[in-house]
């Protein structure tokens, strides 16, 4: 049942992409605790990632991370990073789970959205069954196919997910791929380096985060 | 500068540890008071138990990868890196004096913008292959400027704020 809904809920963007654009403005408080899905991505951008978390409160529970197949770095990390929070919040919780690389590094465009719509089809039913009230990712391909399945399902008014998008630190003049399509449908659009923030007017800058 | 270590992270950079261990490289870094030399070759094709010599003036050590390199970033004085983002940034937040060197063999490599960031903002020292060696005989590591650390805390604000968190 779960492939036969995917694949239907994947004939949609092309009609609603349109709405998406206009559905992100509303913006409307969350009571705490928010649920967290957390996109890893290999080596670095886990690492990133790792250290934006480091200094949320427990109101950002549970975490959900999520990372390609093809990623042998990200959980060890992951589970590094828990356990040390769990000394301070013995009863933090997290899931991990995976789906299948959306793209390889320097991967050919046409090939791409091949892969990433094949992606589709696992993220999807993870983000229906996560319902996270907040995304957080940093710019590795897999963030693209779980963004756009947190898309889908607020367009069908089943879970409306804040994305928070944040390029990484070695983003100081250009922005990544995943972040030039998310700079047009995350809720917040952070940057760490002021040339940027000047390049896209709609980016937050915090100075470095990381 | 007793001990000095380079880094290729996870990459594959054979000029680097063919300039580094060259006799005029070996030169001016003892010259410079280096005693020991670490190399972590990562990918690259050069044999880590080949090189150097044991009768050489400066120590040789050679390895593919480890785990970690914090260890063997905190005994060295000087680190000499590819421009990798991890491996800068891991030297730059241990206080450690970095030379970046790029690689330019590899085409269209976003990570230029973070070294020459870097560089431009007095943290690093930046050369290529062919400029290391006089980059080594003429570095005053005194004029690189501390880099401070990142501020995680101004996220977690951040989302407090824009979510309404207490």
């Amino acid at each position: 049942m779960e492939p036969l809904l995917s694949v239907a809920f994947l004939l949609l963007p092309l009609l609603l992409v349109p709405l998406a654009l206009l559905a992100r403005r509303r913006r409307s408080r969350r009571t705490p605790p928010l649920s967290l899905l957390v996109v890893a991505g290999s080596g670095g951008h886990t690492s990133e990632i790792l250290r934006l978390l480091s200094c949320l409160s427990e109101s950002y529970s549970p975490r959900h991370y999520v990372f390609a197949d093809s990623d042998t770095m990200s959980e060890a990390k992951i589970h590094s990073f828990e356990q040390k929070r769990a000394e301070t919040f013995p009863n933090s919780q997290f899931t991990l789970d995976r789906i299948p690389r959306s793209r390889e590094v320097r991967q050919s465009w046409a090939s791409s959205v091949v892969t990433t719509l094949y992606s589709m089809l696992y993220s999807l039913p993870l983000t229906y069954r996560r319902k996270p009230d907040l995304i957080l990712c940093n710019g590795p391909g897999t963030c693209v196919p779980v963004c756009i399945s947190a898309l889908l399902l607020g367009l069908l008014g089943i879970k409306r997910a804040y994305i928070v998008y944040v390029e990484s630190i070695c983003r100081v003049e250009t922005l990544s791929l995943s972040g030039k399509i998310l700079y047009y449908f995350s809720d917040y659009f952070i940057v760490q380096w002021p040339n940027l923030k000047e390049k896209y007017p709609k980016s937050v800058y915090l100075g470095r985060i990381v | 500068m007793k001990s000095v270590f380079v880094t290729v992270g996870t990459t594959s950079f054979d000029d680097l540890i063919a300039t580094v261990c060259s006799p005029a490289a070996l030169q001016v870094l003892q010259s410079r008071g280096c005693e020991k030399l670490v190399l972590q070759v990562g990918r690259g094709a050069l044999d880590p138990a080949l090189l150097g010599s044991p009768d050489a003036a400066v120590e040789v050590e050679a390895f593919r990868y480890k785990e970690s390199l914090a260890e063997d970033l905190r005994r060295a004085d000087l680190v000499i890196s590819h421009a990798g983002a991890g491996s800068c940034l891991e030297t730059l937040e241990k206080g450690k004096p970095l030379i970046v060197v790029i690689n330019e063999k590899l085409m269209n490599n976003h990570q230029l913008e973070l070294a020459k960031q870097l560089h431009k903002d007095g943290h690093v020292l930046y050369c290529n292959c062919s400029t290391l060696v006089e980059t080594l005989q003429s570095m005053e590591l005194s004029t690189l400027k501390p880099f401070p650390p990142g501020q995680p805390e101004k996220f977690a604000l951040f989302l407090d704020q824009v979510f309404g968190v207490q």
